[in-house]
Protein backbone atom coordinates (compact mmCIF):
# COMPACT_ATOMS: atom_id res chain seq x y z
CA UNK A 1 0.00 0.00 0.00
CA UNK A 2 1.35 3.45 -0.89
CA UNK A 3 0.46 6.25 1.49
CA UNK A 4 1.08 9.76 0.24
CA UNK A 5 2.34 11.99 3.00
CA UNK A 6 1.53 15.66 2.74
CA UNK A 7 1.60 18.54 5.14
CA UNK A 8 5.12 19.90 4.84
CA UNK A 9 4.28 22.69 2.43
CA UNK A 10 3.51 25.39 4.96
CA UNK A 11 6.49 24.46 7.10
CA UNK A 12 8.76 24.55 4.04
CA UNK A 13 7.45 27.91 2.92
CA UNK A 14 7.95 29.35 6.40
CA UNK A 15 11.42 27.83 6.58
CA UNK A 16 12.33 29.58 3.30
CA UNK A 17 11.23 32.90 4.76
CA UNK A 18 13.17 32.28 7.93
CA UNK A 19 16.28 31.34 5.94
CA UNK A 20 16.01 34.59 3.97
CA UNK A 21 15.76 36.56 7.20
CA UNK A 22 18.67 34.76 8.85
CA UNK A 23 20.74 35.08 5.67
CA UNK A 24 20.33 38.84 5.69
CA UNK A 25 20.96 39.06 9.43
CA UNK A 26 20.77 42.33 11.33
CA UNK A 27 19.44 44.93 8.89
CA UNK A 28 21.30 47.72 10.65
CA UNK A 29 24.44 46.12 9.16
CA UNK A 30 24.90 46.97 5.45
CA UNK A 31 24.16 44.20 2.97
CA UNK A 32 27.14 42.73 1.10
CA UNK A 33 27.47 43.89 -2.48
CA UNK A 34 28.52 41.47 -5.22
CA UNK A 35 31.54 43.65 -6.01
CA UNK A 36 32.66 43.41 -2.40
CA UNK A 37 32.47 39.63 -2.53
CA UNK A 38 34.08 39.34 -5.97
CA UNK A 39 37.00 41.58 -5.03
CA UNK A 40 37.56 41.02 -1.33
CA UNK A 41 36.74 37.31 -1.15
CA UNK A 42 38.57 36.49 -4.38
CA UNK A 43 39.78 33.08 -3.18
CA UNK A 44 36.26 31.98 -2.23
CA UNK A 45 35.03 33.14 -5.63
CA UNK A 46 37.86 31.30 -7.41
CA UNK A 47 37.12 28.11 -5.53
CA UNK A 48 33.43 28.21 -6.39
CA UNK A 49 34.14 29.02 -10.05
CA UNK A 50 36.47 26.01 -10.21
CA UNK A 51 34.21 23.54 -8.45
CA UNK A 52 31.08 24.96 -10.07
CA UNK A 53 33.03 24.67 -13.35
CA UNK A 54 31.90 28.07 -14.61
CA UNK A 55 34.02 31.21 -14.76
CA UNK A 56 31.84 34.23 -13.99
CA UNK A 57 32.88 36.35 -11.03
CA UNK A 58 29.67 38.31 -10.41
CA UNK A 59 27.45 35.28 -10.81
CA UNK A 60 29.64 33.41 -8.36
CA UNK A 61 29.59 36.33 -5.92
CA UNK A 62 25.80 36.13 -6.04
CA UNK A 63 25.91 32.39 -5.37
CA UNK A 64 28.17 32.94 -2.36
CA UNK A 65 25.88 35.65 -1.00
CA UNK A 66 22.79 33.51 -1.51
CA UNK A 67 24.41 30.47 0.10
CA UNK A 68 25.56 32.49 3.15
CA UNK A 69 29.16 31.62 2.33
CA UNK A 70 28.58 27.86 2.05
CA UNK A 71 30.94 27.32 -0.86
CA UNK A 72 29.75 23.86 -1.84
CA UNK A 73 26.15 25.11 -1.85
CA UNK A 74 27.36 28.04 -3.99
CA UNK A 75 29.06 25.69 -6.45
CA UNK A 76 25.81 23.69 -6.58
CA UNK A 77 23.88 26.88 -7.48
CA UNK A 78 26.41 27.63 -10.22
CA UNK A 79 26.18 24.10 -11.67
CA UNK A 80 22.40 24.37 -11.68
CA UNK A 81 22.50 27.77 -13.38
CA UNK A 82 24.78 26.61 -16.17
CA UNK A 83 22.24 24.02 -17.25
CA UNK A 84 19.88 26.87 -18.20
CA UNK A 85 22.27 28.28 -20.82
CA UNK A 86 22.93 27.10 -24.37
CA UNK A 87 26.44 25.91 -25.26
CA UNK A 88 28.04 27.97 -28.04
CA UNK A 89 30.98 25.61 -28.42
CA UNK A 90 34.55 24.99 -27.32
CA UNK A 91 37.36 27.51 -27.04
CA UNK A 92 40.74 27.16 -28.65
CA UNK A 93 43.10 25.68 -26.04
CA UNK A 94 44.44 28.49 -23.85
CA UNK A 95 48.17 29.20 -24.11
CA UNK A 96 49.64 29.55 -20.63
CA UNK A 97 53.04 30.54 -22.09
CA UNK A 98 51.38 33.81 -23.18
CA UNK A 99 50.03 34.51 -19.70
CA UNK A 100 50.11 38.01 -18.22
CA UNK A 101 51.94 36.62 -15.22
CA UNK A 102 51.15 37.97 -11.75
CA UNK A 103 53.03 35.27 -9.90
CA UNK A 104 55.51 32.66 -10.98
CA UNK A 105 57.77 30.55 -8.84
CA UNK A 106 59.86 27.47 -9.30
CA UNK A 107 61.11 25.33 -6.43
CA UNK A 108 63.55 23.54 -8.72
CA UNK A 109 65.35 26.25 -10.73
CA UNK A 110 66.57 29.36 -8.97
CA UNK A 111 67.73 31.30 -12.03
CA UNK A 112 65.15 30.51 -14.65
CA UNK A 113 64.47 33.05 -17.42
CA UNK A 114 61.86 35.53 -16.27
CA UNK A 115 62.87 34.97 -12.67
CA UNK A 116 60.98 34.14 -9.53
CA UNK A 117 58.09 36.54 -9.18
CA UNK A 118 56.26 36.32 -5.86
CA UNK A 119 53.16 38.36 -6.65
CA UNK A 120 50.26 38.41 -4.19
CA UNK A 121 50.83 35.44 -1.87
CA UNK A 122 50.31 34.33 1.74
CA UNK A 123 53.47 32.22 1.55
CA UNK A 124 55.82 34.57 3.36
CA UNK A 125 53.37 36.11 5.82
CA UNK A 126 53.24 35.33 9.51
CA UNK A 127 49.99 33.66 10.34
CA UNK A 128 49.09 36.38 12.81
CA UNK A 129 45.71 38.05 12.82
CA UNK A 130 45.91 41.61 11.55
CA UNK A 131 43.60 43.56 13.83
CA UNK A 132 43.99 46.64 11.67
CA UNK A 133 41.61 44.90 9.24
CA UNK A 134 38.97 44.73 11.97
CA UNK A 135 38.87 48.52 12.09
CA UNK A 136 36.64 50.33 9.61
CA UNK A 137 38.26 50.42 6.19
CA UNK A 138 38.64 54.03 5.12
CA UNK A 139 39.00 53.15 1.45
CA UNK A 140 42.48 54.61 1.13
CA UNK A 141 44.48 52.88 -1.53
CA UNK A 142 47.39 50.92 -0.12
CA UNK A 143 50.75 51.79 -1.62
CA UNK A 144 52.72 49.15 -3.51
CA UNK A 145 56.14 49.24 -5.07
CA UNK A 146 56.52 49.17 -8.83
CA UNK A 147 59.48 48.43 -11.06
CA UNK A 148 59.94 48.73 -14.80
CA UNK A 149 59.79 45.45 -16.67
CA UNK A 150 62.96 44.79 -18.62
CA UNK A 151 61.98 41.57 -20.29
CA UNK A 152 58.56 40.10 -19.83
CA UNK A 153 59.21 36.81 -21.58
CA UNK A 154 58.44 34.05 -19.14
CA UNK A 155 58.85 30.65 -20.77
CA UNK A 156 57.41 27.67 -18.95
CA UNK A 157 59.99 25.71 -16.97
CA UNK A 158 59.05 22.49 -18.70
CA UNK A 159 59.70 24.08 -22.11
CA UNK A 160 63.24 24.94 -21.00
CA UNK A 161 64.18 21.48 -19.83
CA UNK A 162 62.93 19.35 -22.66
CA UNK A 163 66.25 19.78 -24.45
CA UNK A 164 68.34 17.39 -22.41
CA UNK A 165 65.80 14.60 -22.54
CA UNK A 166 65.71 14.58 -18.74
CA UNK A 167 62.13 15.80 -18.76
CA UNK A 168 59.32 13.78 -20.20
CA UNK A 169 57.78 15.71 -23.12
CA UNK A 170 54.05 16.20 -23.37
CA UNK A 171 52.53 13.38 -25.40
CA UNK A 172 52.17 14.12 -29.10
CA UNK A 173 49.12 16.20 -29.79
CA UNK A 174 46.34 14.89 -31.92
CA UNK A 175 44.40 18.05 -32.71
CA UNK A 176 41.35 16.48 -34.29
CA UNK A 177 40.95 13.67 -31.80
CA UNK A 178 37.70 13.88 -29.83
CA UNK A 179 38.10 15.44 -26.38
CA UNK A 180 36.07 13.86 -23.58
CA UNK A 181 33.54 16.14 -21.92
CA UNK A 182 31.94 15.23 -18.60
CA UNK A 183 29.16 17.76 -19.16
CA UNK A 184 28.06 15.79 -22.21
CA UNK A 185 28.83 12.16 -21.38
CA UNK A 186 28.69 10.68 -17.89
CA UNK A 187 32.00 9.43 -16.53
CA UNK A 188 32.90 5.91 -17.60
CA UNK A 189 35.96 3.78 -17.09
CA UNK A 190 38.72 3.40 -18.10
CA UNK A 191 38.95 7.20 -18.19
CA UNK A 192 41.64 8.78 -20.34
CA UNK A 193 43.75 11.69 -19.18
CA UNK A 194 41.52 14.34 -20.82
CA UNK A 195 38.55 13.19 -18.74
CA UNK A 196 40.70 12.80 -15.64
CA UNK A 197 42.01 16.35 -15.90
CA UNK A 198 38.52 17.76 -16.44
CA UNK A 199 37.27 15.81 -13.44
CA UNK A 200 40.16 17.05 -11.27
CA UNK A 201 39.75 20.66 -12.45
CA UNK A 202 36.21 20.68 -11.08
CA UNK A 203 36.95 18.36 -8.15
CA UNK A 204 36.76 19.27 -4.49
CA UNK A 205 39.84 21.08 -3.24
CA UNK A 206 39.77 19.33 0.13
CA UNK A 207 39.48 15.88 -1.41
CA UNK A 208 42.34 16.48 -3.85
CA UNK A 209 44.47 18.03 -1.10
CA UNK A 210 43.98 14.97 1.10
CA UNK A 211 44.83 12.59 -1.74
CA UNK A 212 47.93 14.58 -2.71
CA UNK A 213 49.00 14.59 0.94
CA UNK A 214 48.49 10.83 1.14
CA UNK A 215 50.99 10.35 -1.71
CA UNK A 216 53.55 12.42 0.18
CA UNK A 217 53.04 10.31 3.28
CA UNK A 218 53.82 7.13 1.40
CA UNK A 219 50.58 5.91 -0.14
CA UNK A 220 51.83 5.78 -3.74
CA UNK A 221 54.86 8.01 -3.41
CA UNK A 222 55.82 10.08 -6.48
CA UNK A 223 58.63 12.33 -5.10
CA UNK A 224 57.16 15.60 -6.35
CA UNK A 225 58.92 18.92 -6.86
CA UNK A 226 57.05 22.11 -7.70
CA UNK A 227 58.71 22.68 -11.08
CA UNK A 228 56.64 25.76 -11.69
CA UNK A 229 53.53 27.49 -10.42
CA UNK A 230 52.23 30.43 -12.38
CA UNK A 231 49.15 32.56 -11.98
CA UNK A 232 47.79 35.30 -14.20
CA UNK A 233 45.56 36.26 -17.07
CA UNK A 234 45.18 34.29 -20.29
CA UNK A 235 43.12 35.10 -23.35
CA UNK A 236 40.23 32.88 -24.35
CA UNK A 237 39.75 32.53 -28.10
CA UNK A 238 36.73 31.07 -29.81
CA UNK A 239 36.29 30.16 -33.46
CA UNK A 240 33.08 31.89 -34.56
CA UNK A 241 31.59 29.85 -37.40
CA UNK A 242 29.52 32.72 -38.76
CA UNK A 243 32.57 34.97 -38.99
CA UNK A 244 34.98 32.33 -40.25
CA UNK A 245 37.73 33.44 -37.87
CA UNK A 246 38.67 33.24 -34.19
CA UNK A 247 37.57 35.99 -31.83
CA UNK A 248 39.10 36.82 -28.47
CA UNK A 249 36.35 36.61 -25.86
CA UNK A 250 38.38 38.26 -23.11
CA UNK A 251 40.72 37.10 -20.39
CA UNK A 252 40.36 34.74 -17.46
CA UNK A 253 42.71 34.17 -14.53
CA UNK A 254 44.13 30.71 -14.05
CA UNK A 255 46.73 28.95 -11.92
CA UNK A 256 48.96 26.38 -13.58
CA UNK A 257 51.19 23.91 -11.76
CA UNK A 258 53.87 21.74 -13.29
CA UNK A 259 54.85 19.09 -10.78
CA UNK A 260 58.07 17.23 -11.55
CA UNK A 261 58.33 13.66 -10.33
CA UNK A 262 60.78 10.80 -10.28
CA UNK A 263 60.57 7.90 -12.67
CA UNK A 264 62.90 4.95 -12.48
CA UNK A 265 62.43 4.02 -16.09
CA UNK A 266 61.09 0.84 -17.62
CA UNK A 267 62.00 -1.65 -20.32
CA UNK A 268 60.66 0.81 -22.90
CA UNK A 269 61.78 4.14 -21.42
CA UNK A 270 65.03 5.43 -19.90
CA UNK A 271 64.89 7.00 -16.45
CA UNK A 272 63.59 10.54 -16.67
CA UNK A 273 61.58 13.06 -14.77
CA UNK A 274 57.86 12.72 -15.30
CA UNK A 275 55.20 15.37 -14.83
CA UNK A 276 51.83 15.93 -13.32
CA UNK A 277 49.72 18.84 -14.47
CA UNK A 278 47.35 21.15 -12.64
CA UNK A 279 45.24 23.92 -14.17
CA UNK A 280 42.42 25.69 -12.34
CA UNK A 281 40.34 28.86 -12.57
CA UNK A 282 41.53 31.77 -10.42
CA UNK A 283 44.35 31.85 -7.90
CA UNK A 284 43.96 28.49 -6.23
CA UNK A 285 47.49 27.20 -5.81
CA UNK A 286 46.76 24.56 -3.21
CA UNK A 287 44.33 22.90 -5.60
CA UNK A 288 46.52 23.32 -8.69
CA UNK A 289 49.37 21.59 -6.83
CA UNK A 290 47.11 18.84 -5.51
CA UNK A 291 45.62 18.33 -8.96
CA UNK A 292 49.10 17.97 -10.48
CA UNK A 293 50.11 15.41 -7.87
CA UNK A 294 46.94 13.36 -8.24
CA UNK A 295 47.17 13.59 -12.06
CA UNK A 296 50.67 12.12 -11.82
CA UNK A 297 49.52 9.41 -9.43
CA UNK A 298 46.77 8.32 -11.79
CA UNK A 299 49.31 7.84 -14.59
CA UNK A 300 50.36 4.67 -12.75
CA UNK A 301 49.38 2.24 -15.50
CA UNK A 302 50.70 4.37 -18.37
CA UNK A 303 54.11 4.50 -16.65
CA UNK A 304 54.09 0.81 -15.74
CA UNK A 305 54.09 1.43 -12.00
CA UNK A 306 52.48 -0.77 -9.39
CA UNK A 307 49.09 0.39 -8.13
CA UNK A 308 49.09 0.25 -4.34
CA UNK A 309 47.34 3.38 -3.07
CA UNK A 310 44.00 5.20 -3.25
CA UNK A 311 45.43 8.20 -5.16
CA UNK A 312 46.45 5.83 -7.97
CA UNK A 313 43.01 4.24 -8.23
CA UNK A 314 41.42 6.11 -11.12
CA UNK A 315 37.91 4.88 -10.49
CA UNK A 316 38.10 5.66 -6.78
CA UNK A 317 39.50 9.17 -7.31
CA UNK A 318 37.24 10.23 -10.17
CA UNK A 319 34.09 8.78 -8.62
CA UNK A 320 34.51 10.68 -5.37
CA UNK A 321 36.11 13.99 -6.34
CA UNK A 322 32.94 15.84 -7.30
CA UNK A 323 31.56 17.56 -4.22
CA UNK A 324 28.21 18.33 -5.86
CA UNK A 325 27.57 14.62 -6.44
CA UNK A 326 29.00 13.74 -3.05
CA UNK A 327 26.95 16.27 -1.15
CA UNK A 328 23.83 15.23 -3.05
CA UNK A 329 24.17 11.63 -2.01
CA UNK A 330 25.25 12.27 1.56
CA UNK A 331 22.71 15.01 2.21
CA UNK A 332 19.81 13.18 0.60
CA UNK A 333 19.80 11.12 3.80
CA UNK A 334 18.04 14.10 5.38
CA UNK A 335 15.02 13.58 3.14
CA UNK A 336 12.12 11.49 4.45
CA UNK A 337 12.88 7.78 4.33
CA UNK A 338 9.79 6.91 6.38
CA UNK A 339 8.58 4.10 4.14
CA UNK A 340 12.06 2.57 3.71
CA UNK A 341 12.61 2.78 7.40
CA UNK A 342 9.21 1.27 8.20
CA UNK A 343 10.12 -1.74 6.08
CA UNK A 344 13.46 -2.03 7.91
CA UNK A 345 11.67 -1.76 11.26
CA UNK A 346 9.37 -4.62 10.37
CA UNK A 347 12.31 -6.70 9.23
CA UNK A 348 14.34 -6.08 12.39
CA UNK A 349 11.29 -6.88 14.57
CA UNK A 350 10.79 -10.15 12.73
CA UNK A 351 14.47 -11.05 12.95
CA UNK A 352 14.52 -10.30 16.66
CA UNK A 353 11.41 -12.40 17.23
CA UNK A 354 13.05 -15.30 15.40
CA UNK A 355 16.28 -14.84 17.34
CA UNK A 356 14.52 -14.89 20.72
CA UNK A 357 12.40 -17.85 19.68
CA UNK A 358 15.47 -19.79 18.61
CA UNK A 359 17.30 -18.92 21.85
CA UNK A 360 14.36 -19.99 23.96
CA UNK A 361 14.12 -23.27 22.07
CA UNK A 362 17.83 -23.91 22.62
CA UNK A 363 17.56 -23.02 26.33
CA UNK A 364 14.57 -25.30 26.69
CA UNK A 365 16.39 -28.04 24.82
CA UNK A 366 19.44 -27.72 27.09
CA UNK A 367 17.27 -27.65 30.22
CA UNK A 368 15.44 -30.74 29.06
CA UNK A 369 18.75 -32.49 28.35
CA UNK A 370 20.17 -31.52 31.77
CA UNK A 371 17.00 -32.74 33.42
CA UNK A 372 17.28 -36.01 31.51
CA UNK A 373 20.88 -36.41 32.67
CA UNK B 1 39.87 28.14 -47.37
CA UNK B 2 37.58 30.56 -49.13
CA UNK B 3 38.67 32.76 -51.98
CA UNK B 4 38.29 35.97 -50.00
CA UNK B 5 40.41 34.90 -47.06
CA UNK B 6 43.45 34.21 -49.28
CA UNK B 7 43.34 37.76 -50.58
CA UNK B 8 46.01 39.67 -48.62
CA UNK B 9 43.98 42.87 -48.33
CA UNK B 10 41.07 40.89 -46.94
CA UNK B 11 43.18 38.98 -44.43
CA UNK B 12 44.67 42.28 -43.25
CA UNK B 13 41.13 43.52 -42.71
CA UNK B 14 40.24 40.30 -40.90
CA UNK B 15 43.20 40.68 -38.60
CA UNK B 16 42.37 44.36 -37.94
CA UNK B 17 38.76 43.41 -37.25
CA UNK B 18 39.87 40.65 -34.89
CA UNK B 19 41.84 43.25 -32.95
CA UNK B 20 38.85 45.59 -32.87
CA UNK B 21 36.57 42.84 -31.61
CA UNK B 22 39.13 41.81 -28.99
CA UNK B 23 39.45 45.37 -27.71
CA UNK B 24 35.68 45.77 -27.48
CA UNK B 25 35.39 42.40 -25.73
CA UNK B 26 38.07 43.31 -23.20
CA UNK B 27 36.49 46.69 -22.39
CA UNK B 28 34.16 47.05 -19.43
CA UNK B 29 30.46 47.54 -20.16
CA UNK B 30 30.75 51.08 -18.74
CA UNK B 31 33.62 51.94 -21.10
CA UNK B 32 31.74 50.60 -24.14
CA UNK B 33 28.56 52.45 -23.12
CA UNK B 34 30.46 55.71 -22.69
CA UNK B 35 31.93 55.46 -26.19
CA UNK B 36 28.68 54.27 -27.72
CA UNK B 37 26.76 57.20 -26.25
CA UNK B 38 29.09 59.63 -28.00
CA UNK B 39 28.10 58.15 -31.38
CA UNK B 40 25.23 59.18 -33.55
CA UNK B 41 23.42 55.87 -33.33
CA UNK B 42 22.77 54.47 -36.80
CA UNK B 43 19.58 52.58 -37.53
CA UNK B 44 20.11 48.82 -37.47
CA UNK B 45 18.27 45.52 -37.38
CA UNK B 46 18.94 42.79 -34.86
CA UNK B 47 20.07 39.73 -36.80
CA UNK B 48 20.68 37.84 -33.58
CA UNK B 49 19.48 39.55 -30.45
CA UNK B 50 21.93 39.61 -27.53
CA UNK B 51 22.18 36.08 -26.20
CA UNK B 52 24.10 34.64 -23.25
CA UNK B 53 25.52 31.13 -23.43
CA UNK B 54 28.48 29.02 -22.50
CA UNK B 55 31.83 28.29 -24.08
CA UNK B 56 33.81 25.36 -22.75
CA UNK B 57 37.38 26.54 -22.20
CA UNK B 58 40.11 24.11 -23.13
CA UNK B 59 43.57 23.72 -21.72
CA UNK B 60 46.40 21.48 -22.82
CA UNK B 61 47.78 18.53 -20.86
CA UNK B 62 51.10 19.62 -19.42
CA UNK B 63 50.71 23.02 -21.11
CA UNK B 64 51.54 21.89 -24.65
CA UNK B 65 49.91 18.47 -25.04
CA UNK B 66 46.50 17.36 -26.24
CA UNK B 67 43.49 19.49 -25.32
CA UNK B 68 41.20 18.80 -22.36
CA UNK B 69 38.12 20.61 -21.10
CA UNK B 70 38.89 22.90 -18.17
CA UNK B 71 35.50 24.47 -17.43
CA UNK B 72 32.99 26.86 -18.93
CA UNK B 73 32.75 30.63 -19.23
CA UNK B 74 29.66 32.74 -19.76
CA UNK B 75 29.69 34.50 -23.12
CA UNK B 76 27.28 37.01 -24.63
CA UNK B 77 27.02 37.54 -28.36
CA UNK B 78 24.98 39.68 -30.72
CA UNK B 79 24.69 40.36 -34.47
CA UNK B 80 23.30 43.55 -35.99
CA UNK B 81 22.88 44.78 -39.58
CA UNK B 82 23.07 48.46 -40.42
CA UNK B 83 20.68 50.08 -42.85
CA UNK B 84 23.71 50.47 -45.11
CA UNK B 85 24.22 46.69 -45.12
CA UNK B 86 27.22 46.08 -42.84
CA UNK B 87 26.91 43.24 -40.34
CA UNK B 88 28.45 43.77 -36.93
CA UNK B 89 29.24 41.02 -34.44
CA UNK B 90 30.07 40.91 -30.77
CA UNK B 91 31.39 38.13 -28.59
CA UNK B 92 32.59 38.72 -25.08
CA UNK B 93 32.91 37.08 -21.68
CA UNK B 94 30.17 37.79 -19.20
CA UNK B 95 26.44 38.37 -19.37
CA UNK B 96 26.11 42.00 -20.33
CA UNK B 97 23.62 42.22 -23.19
CA UNK B 98 23.83 45.98 -23.59
CA UNK B 99 27.58 45.75 -24.06
CA UNK B 100 27.11 43.02 -26.69
CA UNK B 101 24.59 45.09 -28.62
CA UNK B 102 26.65 48.28 -28.47
CA UNK B 103 29.86 46.43 -29.41
CA UNK B 104 28.12 44.84 -32.41
CA UNK B 105 26.95 48.26 -33.63
CA UNK B 106 30.46 49.67 -33.22
CA UNK B 107 31.89 46.70 -35.14
CA UNK B 108 29.39 47.31 -37.95
CA UNK B 109 30.27 50.99 -38.13
CA UNK B 110 33.98 50.11 -38.14
CA UNK B 111 33.38 48.17 -41.34
CA UNK B 112 32.19 51.27 -43.18
CA UNK B 113 35.48 52.36 -44.69
CA UNK B 114 34.51 56.05 -44.76
CA UNK B 115 34.15 56.21 -40.96
CA UNK B 116 36.56 53.47 -39.89
CA UNK B 117 39.24 56.06 -39.15
CA UNK B 118 36.91 57.96 -36.88
CA UNK B 119 35.77 54.84 -35.02
CA UNK B 120 39.41 53.83 -34.58
CA UNK B 121 40.42 57.26 -33.30
CA UNK B 122 37.43 57.89 -31.03
CA UNK B 123 36.75 54.43 -29.69
CA UNK B 124 39.20 51.65 -30.46
CA UNK B 125 42.50 53.42 -29.90
CA UNK B 126 41.54 55.00 -26.55
CA UNK B 127 40.08 51.71 -25.27
CA UNK B 128 43.21 49.85 -26.35
CA UNK B 129 45.43 52.45 -24.70
CA UNK B 130 43.52 52.15 -21.41
CA UNK B 131 43.76 48.37 -21.54
CA UNK B 132 47.47 48.53 -22.30
CA UNK B 133 47.99 50.93 -19.38
CA UNK B 134 46.18 48.56 -17.03
CA UNK B 135 48.36 45.68 -18.17
CA UNK B 136 51.52 47.72 -17.77
CA UNK B 137 50.49 48.71 -14.24
CA UNK B 138 50.02 45.04 -13.33
CA UNK B 139 53.38 44.17 -14.89
CA UNK B 140 55.16 46.90 -12.95
CA UNK B 141 53.56 45.94 -9.66
CA UNK B 142 54.44 42.31 -10.31
CA UNK B 143 58.01 43.13 -11.32
CA UNK B 144 58.64 44.75 -7.92
CA UNK B 145 58.08 41.31 -6.33
CA UNK B 146 60.78 39.62 -8.42
CA UNK B 147 63.43 37.94 -6.31
CA UNK B 148 66.99 39.13 -6.84
CA UNK B 149 69.13 36.32 -5.53
CA UNK B 150 72.59 37.19 -4.39
CA UNK B 151 75.26 34.85 -3.18
CA UNK B 152 77.16 35.48 0.00
CA UNK B 153 80.82 34.85 -0.79
CA UNK B 154 82.59 33.38 2.19
CA UNK B 155 86.24 34.34 2.24
CA UNK B 156 88.70 31.60 3.13
CA UNK B 157 91.49 34.04 3.94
Amino acid sequence: MYVAVKGGEKAISNAHKLLAKRRRGDTSVPSLTLDQIAQQLAHSVARVMGEGSLYDETLTALAIKQSRGDLIEAAFLIRAYRTTLPRFGYSQPIDTAQMLVERRISATYKDLPGGQVLGPTFDYSHRLLDFALAAEDDGVELPVETAPTLNDAMPRVTDLLGDEGLMEPDPDTVEDAPVGDLTREPLSFPADRDLRLQNLARGDEGFLLALAYSTQRGYGRTHPFAGEIRYGEVEVEFFAEELGFAVTLGTIKVTECQMINQFKGSAKAAPTFTRGYGLVFGQVERKAMSMAMVDRSMRVHELGEEQTAPAQDIEFVLSHSDNIQATGFVEHLKLPHYVDFQAELDLVRRMRAEWFEKRDQENNGEAAQEAAE
Amino acid sequence: MTETSTDPASSDTTSARQKTLAILAAASSEAVAEKFNQLTTPSYDLVRKPETGLVMVRGRMGGTGSPFNLGEVTVTRCVVRLETGETGNAYSLGRNKQKALQSAVIDALWQRSEIRGQIEADIITPLAAAQEADKTAVKHETEATKVNFFTMVRGDN
